[in-house]
Order: structure tokens, then C-alpha cells, then sequence
């Protein structure tokens, strides 16, 4: 018994990547980043708003939050539904509350179908983000006519929103290897899939730079509380931890480090329920009473970091 | 196939010949954590993917990555800040990949012990040839950019083969982090009957098994590592164990997760009868003084 000799042979052993995407490079040994006005914590919610068909395939595989029941999986289309209904005007009134500009991921699909909540946010003037088609529409390796689908998208969403909509999240943050160089040729200056970073750093791809901004995963309201099954409380708690550890890295050593990002990634389907939304209100509290923090859109942080 | 691994006899854990750690300390405690490189796209492994997802795996290599680039640094300023010297499993490619982790490990007189080449490369279906050459490997690497002798094993992510121990004592090794079967070293059977033991490393205590595995929340986690110290403390009195806490800079180091095993940290510390130290050094002070009345005890008790 053996392998094949490939399994000994390391091609891309070598200073940096094993690929040549993004230049390796420790956060804490970068050159400080300075918010506006002094600011230490630049606080990017993201709201995401999708859409999970009834006639769903889960190919490759099921973004988080899909279907799982066999057909017609009636519970959990109206489940996912109710955030685009009413969770996400429990949502809207949270951020108005504290004052918090967030920015909108959209499906292009769900887009099509509510007007009206596409009325509210743009009225807003938040900012739209690209959220690929529709959360059983995903980029993989070995798909087809992924151009074709990025187009479909963006056309889909400038038009209905009338902003360049300059920044991209791919449903499950499933990509292809071409998928970077297919936002970068259409005039997508920044995307959210990449979760290595704390800060925004350059992408490379065929047609220029792209901005890889840091969503957080691992902190997200899904995450922990779909997939990790803690409790509301400690979703709260973890996220004013989080906020905590970054100020105190961005203010030691007299503040060499500079500013920090605490990203929030949060879908209305899971805070918007009646009996979450208070944990979210909870953490915008904590967070906004500090002087220290800025809260503004993705391209206004990417804009602060000269990315 | 064997039913049983064969590289240790039964040995109870009540009355064994008594254990005293340096300076009448009652628990070695050490932290190991686990400096890794996984690749974006290694060849398939016949017996286990690397990523679930098709090429490129996007969130799980990005996650991984995030320890290097950002974790790393975090981590060790909180090792730093209650004196505790990690004992590094390193994928070894690392060496190259990342030279600026390894330097700042010297820097701070950290242990370096293999964990394999990648945390993508799996030694299934290797032949003994293979594996040795990657052991090798492994083992010259560390030697080359730290000056480090390697002492102990962690196999690349937890993938075996029969000889996987028996090649690593052979290539110079002294202790393995793979066996989970005890809270004090044990003696361990290798082919070349050299001396060579387990150092408890702790799956439990792993912060990938408790936040991946078994999702528990960062206070939890925090809590689990001050209940199992507490026990092999209050045991220590009598016979000192080992506590060991495996760490990813890409699970503890986030910002939510790391002020919870920062009091873990502190609580440990601040316990006067604790011997912080590294793998190897808990190896050789048991091979010196405990190795053979261990053997000679689980002799008599299984001849009887």
C-alpha cells in the first residue's frame, strides 16, 4: 500500500500563500488604521435579506438556513418568509433606535419580489449589497454560466435600487475559483466571502483589485444561534465580548494597533422573532453608548482604511 | 487489523508508585497550541477529503487562515501575560509559509513538536516508507529553522497507521500527543523498545472538539477548563498528573471567545502548586525519574 507519490510532493511549499489570491500578512504587524474623528471601533452591521425557493435543490450543497423537510417544506419557506415581512421591520426599528447605519445584503430574486421593503432601504440611503441570486442559487467549482448569472444579478439589483451597488456577499459565501474575477470585471469593488481577516485587505484578480471585507462568520446570529444552538443571552454576551477584546487591542500599547471593525452579520429571520430582538437591541445599546465607536456603511469603512 | 493498539498494558489509576513534579508541584500544566497550514488545494486523499465543500473551500480555509494572520499574535500576547510557553504542534511547511509565527515562538523560547508536514496531508494509505520520509521531513524541519531537536508527535490531523509511533520514535522522537488514555504519562511499546512515553494532551480540553464538536459557548468552555483543573489538582495532592489544553489560534483566538479562557488562564496561575510547562520538558523529567518504576509497577500488576 501506497499513495501516489503527488502526496510527498509540495509545490506551493514557499514563502507566503499556497496561492496567489492575497499577500500573506499578520494583522499586527500592519500599518494602523484612523478612523474619522478619532474613533477606535468602526461598528458594520450587515443585514442579510434572502429568499430560500419552496422548490429548493440544495446543490452543492444547502446554504445555512435552507429547507429540509421533503416537499413542499411549507415551515421553513415561511419561516425564512416572515423575516422579509415583519422581522426585518423589527430590525429597521432597532437600528433607528440607536442610531446604527447598516448596510443590506439582497438576493436579486427576493429584490424582484418586494418593492415595497426595497423602497424603505433605499429611502433610507443605506447601501445595497450584491447577495448573489437567491440562497439555493449558489457559486460552486464546476458550475455553469456563472457569468451570465452575475449579470443576471447585478442588472437585476442597479436597476431596481438605482446604486452602482459596489460591494458582494455569495449566498453560504460558496464561490467558484472565477467567481472574484467575474465581480471584479463588473464593477464590484469590494465582497464579504473571505472570513481571514479582521480588517479589509487586496484581492487579486484578473481585472484588478478587489476589497476583502471582514464579515464576521463565527459571530454571526446563524451561526450561533442556528448552528451552535446557544441561547439568546449568550449570543449577546459573546458579541459584547467581541466588542470589549477589540477596544482594548485597539487602545493598547497607546493605540499602535489603530482602529478595529466589529462586524455584525445578522438575518431577520433569526433576530426579527419576537423573542430575539431584544438580545440584538441589548448589544446595539452596549455598543453605541461608547464614545470610541463610528458606525457607518462597508465602502465609508473601506474608504477610511485608503482601500 | 488489530482489535487492541498494543502499545500500552492496563495500569489502574489508584495506586500507582507516587509522581512529584519539579519543585513538589502537583499538575504539570501545558498549553499546546497548534500552529497549522492547510493548503486550498491538496491532492485528494483516497480515505479522507480535506474540505467538505467543492474547490475552492472558501469558508473553511479562510477560517484557518485567520489564525495565522490575526489569532496567532492574540494568543500568545495572552500566553505571554501569565507566563506560560506554548508547545507548538507545527505543521511544518508552516517554516516556509510563514517564517514571522515561527520567529516570534523562538523568540519566547517555545517548544516546536511535529504535527506532520500539512493539516491537509493524512498519513492514511502511506506506506512505511512514505510515512517516514514525511516524519523526517517534518522533524529536519523544525531542526533547520528553529535549532530544536524534535521531541514529540502530534500526527497531521489525527490521521494514523499502525507504525505511526513506532516511525517517530525510530526518527529521534521521545513523547506522542495521540493517545488519550490516561491523566499522567505513561510507557509506551515501540518496535526499537526504545524508551519512549504519552504525554496527555486532552481531546476534552481541545478548543476545536469543545467549539466545533460539541459548540459549547466561550463561558462554558472556560468553565470546563477550570472544573477539569480544579479535579487534577485536588488529585495531585496524592500523585501529580498532567493537564494540557490544545489550542487553535483560529477557535480561542477570536474576539468572542478569548477573554473566557484568558480567566481560565489567570485562574490556573494563580494556584501556587502548578509546574507551566512544555511537553517536553514534562517527557524528559518523567523518562529521568518515574519512566522506570512505572514500567517495573504495570509489570508486577499485570503478572499477577
Amino acid at each position: 500500500m501506497a499513495l501516489d507519490a503527488e502526496h510527498l510532493r509540495y509545490p506551493h511549499r514557499r514563502y507566503g500563500m499556497d496561492h496567489n489570491r492575497y499577500a500573506w500578512s499578520m494583522l499586527a504587524k500592519r500599518p494602523p488604521v484612523a478612523f474619522p474623528h478619532g474613533k477606535r471601533i468602526a461598528l458594520w452591521v450587515n443585514v442579510s435579506l434572502q429568499y430560500f425557493p419552496l422548490n429548493s435543490t440544495g446543490k452543492p450543497f444547502k446554504a445555512p438556513g435552507s429547507l429540509t423537510m421533503p416537499y413542499p417544506d411549507l415551515r421553513h419557506y415561511t419561516l425564512r418568509d416572515y423575516g422579509n415581512r415583519v422581522g426585518i421591520y423589527r430590525i429597521l426599528k432597532a437600528l433607528e433606535r440607536y442610531n446604527v447605519t447598516a448596510t443590506f445584503a439582497v438576493n436579486a430574486a427576493l429584490a424582484e419580489r418586494v418593492p415595497y421593503l426595497m423602497n424603505v432601504l433605499t429611502g433610507t440611503g443605506a447601501e445595497i449589497l450584491a447577495h448573489g441570486w437567491d440562497m439555493d442559487t449558489l457559486h460552486y467549482g464546476g458550475m455553469s454560466n456563472e457569468a451570465e448569472l452575475i449579470d443576471k444579478t447585478l442588472t437585476t439589483l442597479r436597476g431596481i435600487t438605482k446604486q452602482p451597488v459596489t460591494g458582494w456577499l455569495s449566498p453560504a459565501r460558496s464561490e467558484s475559483a472565477d467567481t472574484p474575477d467575474l465581480l471584479a470585471a463588473r464593477g464590484i469593488r469590494y465582497f464579504c466571502d473571505w472570513v481571514n481577516d479582521d480588517m479589509p485587505y487586496a484581492f487579486n484578480t484578473a481585472y484588478g483589485t478587489l476589497v476583502a471585507m471582514p464579515l464576521s462568520y463565527e459571530l454571526e446570529d446563524q451561526f450561533i444561534l442556528m448552528n451552535n444552538q446557544h441561547s439568546e443571552a449568550s449570543y449577546a454576551e459573546q458579541v459584547m465580548d467581541s466588542f470589549d477584546a477589540l477596544v482594548a487591542e485597539s487602545l493598547k500599547d497607546n493605540g499602535a494597533q489603530g482602529g478595529r471593525i466589529l462586524s455584525l452579520s445578522v438575518h431577520p429571520w433569526m433576530l426579527g422573532q419576537p423573542h430575539r430582538t431584544k438580545y440584538f437591541e441589548r448589544v446595539l445599546d452596549y455598543v453605541m453608548a461608547s464614545p470610541l465607536v463610528w458606525t457607518a456603511s462597508a465602502s465609508e469603512i473601506l474608504a477610511s482604511c485608503g482601500l | 487489523m488489530k482489535a487492541d493498539p498494543g502499545y500500552y498494558d492496563y495500569w489502574a489509576y489508584q495506586n500507582r508508585p507516587p509522581i512529584r513534579w519539579k519543585n513538589g508541584a502537583r499538575v504539570a500544566f501545558w498549553v499546546a497550541p497548534n500552529i497549522e497550514f492547510y493548503e486550498l488545494n491538496p491532492p485528494e486523499n483516497p480515505f479522507r477529503k480535506a474540505w467538505a465543500q467543492p474547490y475552492p473551500a472558501v469558508l473553511g480555509y479562510s477560517t484557518r487562515d485567520y489564525g495565522n494572520r490575526v489569532g496567532h499574535v492574540r494568543l500568545m500576547e495572552v500566553l505571554d501575560k501569565y507566563g506560560v510557553r506554548g508547545s507548538i504542534s507545527l505543521s511544518t511547511a508552516l517554516c516556509d509559509h510563514h517564517p514571522e509565527i515561527i520567529e516570534l515562538c523562538k523568540e519566547r523560547n517555545w517548544e516546536f513538536f511535529s504535527h506532520g508536514i500539512y493539516n491537509t496531508r493524512y498519513t492514511y494509505g502511506m506506506s512505511e516508507e512514505q510515512e517516514r520520509a514525511m516524519i523526517e521531513d517534518s522533524i529536519e524541519t523544525i531542526f533547520k529553522h528553529t535549532g530544536q531537536r524534535c521531541a514529540g508527535y502530534l500526527a497531521p490531523a489525527l490521521s494514523h497507521s499502525e507504525l505511526t509511533l513506532d516511525l517517530f520514535a525510530e526518527a529521534g522522537g521521545i513523547y506522542t500527543c495521540d493517545l488519550f488514555h490516561d491523566d499522567q504519562p505513561t510507557p509506551l511499546r515501540v518496535r526499537s523498545g526504545k524508551p519512549f512515553v504519552s504525554i496527555p494532551y486532552s481531546l476534552e480540553m481541545n478548543d476545536t472538539i469543545a467549539y466545533v464538536v460539541n459548540k459549547v459557548t466561550p463561558r462554558h468552555y472556560g468553565q470546563m477548563i477550570k472544573d477539569n483543573f480544579d479535579r487534577l489538582y485536588a488529585e495531585g495532592a496524592e500523585s501529580g498528573t498532567v493537564m494540557c489544553v490544545p489550542l487553535h489560534n483560529y477557535q480561542v483566538s477570536f474576539p468572542h471567545r478569548l477573554k473566557a479562557f484568558e480567566e481560565a488562564l489567570e485562574y490556573i496561575t494563580g494556584h501556587a502548586d502548578v509546574w507551566v510547562t512544555t511537553g517536553r520538558e514534562i517527557a524528559e523529567y518523567f523518562l529521568e525519574h518515574y519512566y522506570q518504576s512505572a514500567l517495573a509497577d504495570i509489570q508486577a500488576k499485570n503478572s499477577l
